[in-house]
């Protein structure tokens, strides 16, 4: 497990606000991200968490605020100052977006080891056996027998394929990963081992993380902070158990107050 | 403390008090009184609405009650550690990797955890062949065991303790009250709440009565 290095923030948010037309999606929103720091985003359907995400990642344009990231050479940019280039670099290589559903974030109909290996080969490894190595040995790491490396996607169960989105992810070792909902539409038991291994390899790899969620406990499992929110703005944030065990507005209170005890 | 539809319930006000190395601090009173809340102020969990809580390492004094998340964080890893009533089992994990966590956290490595979660696990009497098991359908002693186990592992310079030996029984509370005697030779301030009469006789220099800070409400 990586120290946390830096002082300086991975990931900054200065008052993020996004119009659909006169809809709002998200409004003044800010924060700050630490390598290894674990943020989960809580709220309802609707509440602005997935237009935050795609704002943070650079898929959305902001229509007002700016979105701040430390390149790996220690410099930090503005992420709607990148060129094409440096932003494919981001996205193939320093950052991982695990989708809700696996079929967004897979190519469906080729082989589970090239959906893995596909980012190495994005930046660059071109031997064969090497990449197929590597492939397979993160496919150990989140529990898909390697007997099942040259079947594609559609023939895997949900549990499956979301292992797979993770593992080809994670092969460039980014260090920064976006999760929209990643144990929604899972069944109890298959969410409960996804969330055991998301959680082991954020803490062996030292990740940062922000992971959308409606549901508590997996913010409670995974995260460090927690930002509930509400109609597009940020109403509560700080320590997830603090926020939760003791939370001050009356909205989140409901929130918490909803979870069905086990 | 907050509560559904914006209530709010006051708890307890003008707490002051001061631990230090080596000592001992039982905070009494009858339950409600807000015991269990003061040590989850000092832990961060609750959020103070007035007041401080200062914590001194070497030179530095952080005042809890002021902390960012990350410091809080931070606090957690290298400065308080805390043994709630309850276990909060995650699905899937092992008892004795439960144990390890905290120290593998920072930075010892997996092998040398696990020894030292087993030597520490042994000593609270969990039998060997529950190590490998996820502690979930353990036993409400046992898993509280496995927690004081976690609690005690790394080497803190304040612990905080919730009702440690509420669910044990003789054997089990006297092995618990010599790992407390051990922490506090080593250094190490606790904070406990304790309502075992015997237990709290054998390791409480101070004992505060909490009923007289308590909020009317």
């Amino acid at each position: 497990m990586k120290q946390i290095a830096h002082d300086q923030p991975l990931l900054v948010a200065e008052g993020l606000s996004k119009w659909y037309g006169r809809q709002i999606g998200c409004r003044d929103v800010s924060l700050a991200l630490y390598e290894g720091e674990v943020l989960a985003v809580a709220g309802e359907s609707g509440s602005g968490k997935t237009t935050l995400l795609q704002l943070l990642s650079g898929q959305l344009e902001p229509t007002a605020g700016r979105v701040l990231y430390r390149m790996r050479d220690g410099v930090t940019r503005e992420l709607a100052a990148l060129g094409q280039a440096e932003r494919r670099f981001l996205f193939r290589t320093d950052w991982g977006y695990v989708h809700q559903d696996p079929v967004l974030g897979l190519r469906m109909a080729v082989s589970a080891g090239a959906n893995v290996g596909e980012r190495l080969m994005a930046v660059g490894w071109r031997h064969y056996g090497r990449i197929r190595g590597t492939a397979s040995s993160w496919l150990d790491r989140v529990e898909i027998d390697r007997s099942r490396i040259d079947d594609a996607p559609i023939t895997y169960s949900g549990g499956m394929r979301q292992r797979l989105q993770i593992a080809r992810n994670l092969i460039t070792q980014p260090r920064l990963v976006f999760m929209d909902e990643p144990t929604g539409g899972l069944d109890v038991s298959v969410q409960a081992r996804l969330l055991d291994l998301v959680r082991g390899l954020v803490a062996e790899l030292g990740l940062a993380v922000i992971v959308v969620t409606h549901d508590l406990a997996v913010a409670r499992l995974l995260s460090h902070r927690i930002m509930v929110m509400k109609g597009g703005e940020a109403i509560e944030t700080g320590l997830t158990d603090q926020v939760l065990d003791d939370p001050h507005e009356p909205y989140t209170q409901l929130l918490v107050s909803s979870i069905l005890p086990p | 403390m907050h509560m559904q539809g914006g209530a709010r319930l006051p708890v307890v006000s003008g707490v002051a008090f001061a631990v230090r190395p080596g000592e001992c601090v039982v905070l009494a009173g009858p339950s409600g009184v807000g015991k269990s809340s003061i040590l989850r102020m000092i832990y961060g969990s609750y959020r103070c609405d007035r007041g401080h809580i200062l914590v001194r390492n070497g030179d530095v004094t952080i005042d809890v009650a002021a902390a960012e998340p990350r410091q809080i964080i931070a606090l957690r890893r290298h400065l308080i550690g805390y043994v709630s009533q309850f276990l909060r089992a995650l699905p899937r994990v092992t008892t004795i990797d439960v144990v390890a966590e905290p120290i593998v956290t920072v930075g010892v490595s997996r092998e040398e955890a696990r020894r030292r979660a087993a030597e520490l696990l042994r000593r609270v009497n969990i039998p060997e062949r529950l190590l490998g098991l996820p502690p979930a359908t353990f036993s409400g002693g046992e898993q509280q065991r496995v927690n004081i186990a976690r609690g005690f592992l790394p080497d803190l310079p304040v612990l905080l303790l919730d009702e440690p030996t509420a669910s044990l029984d003789a054997v089990n509370r006297a092995a618990v009250v010599d790992l407390i005697a051990e922490k506090k030779r080593q250094g190490t301030a606790i904070i406990a709440v304790v309502h075992d009469d015997d237990v709290r006789a054998a390791i409480a220099d101070t004992i505060i009565d909490i009923s007289r800070f308590a909020s009317a409400a």
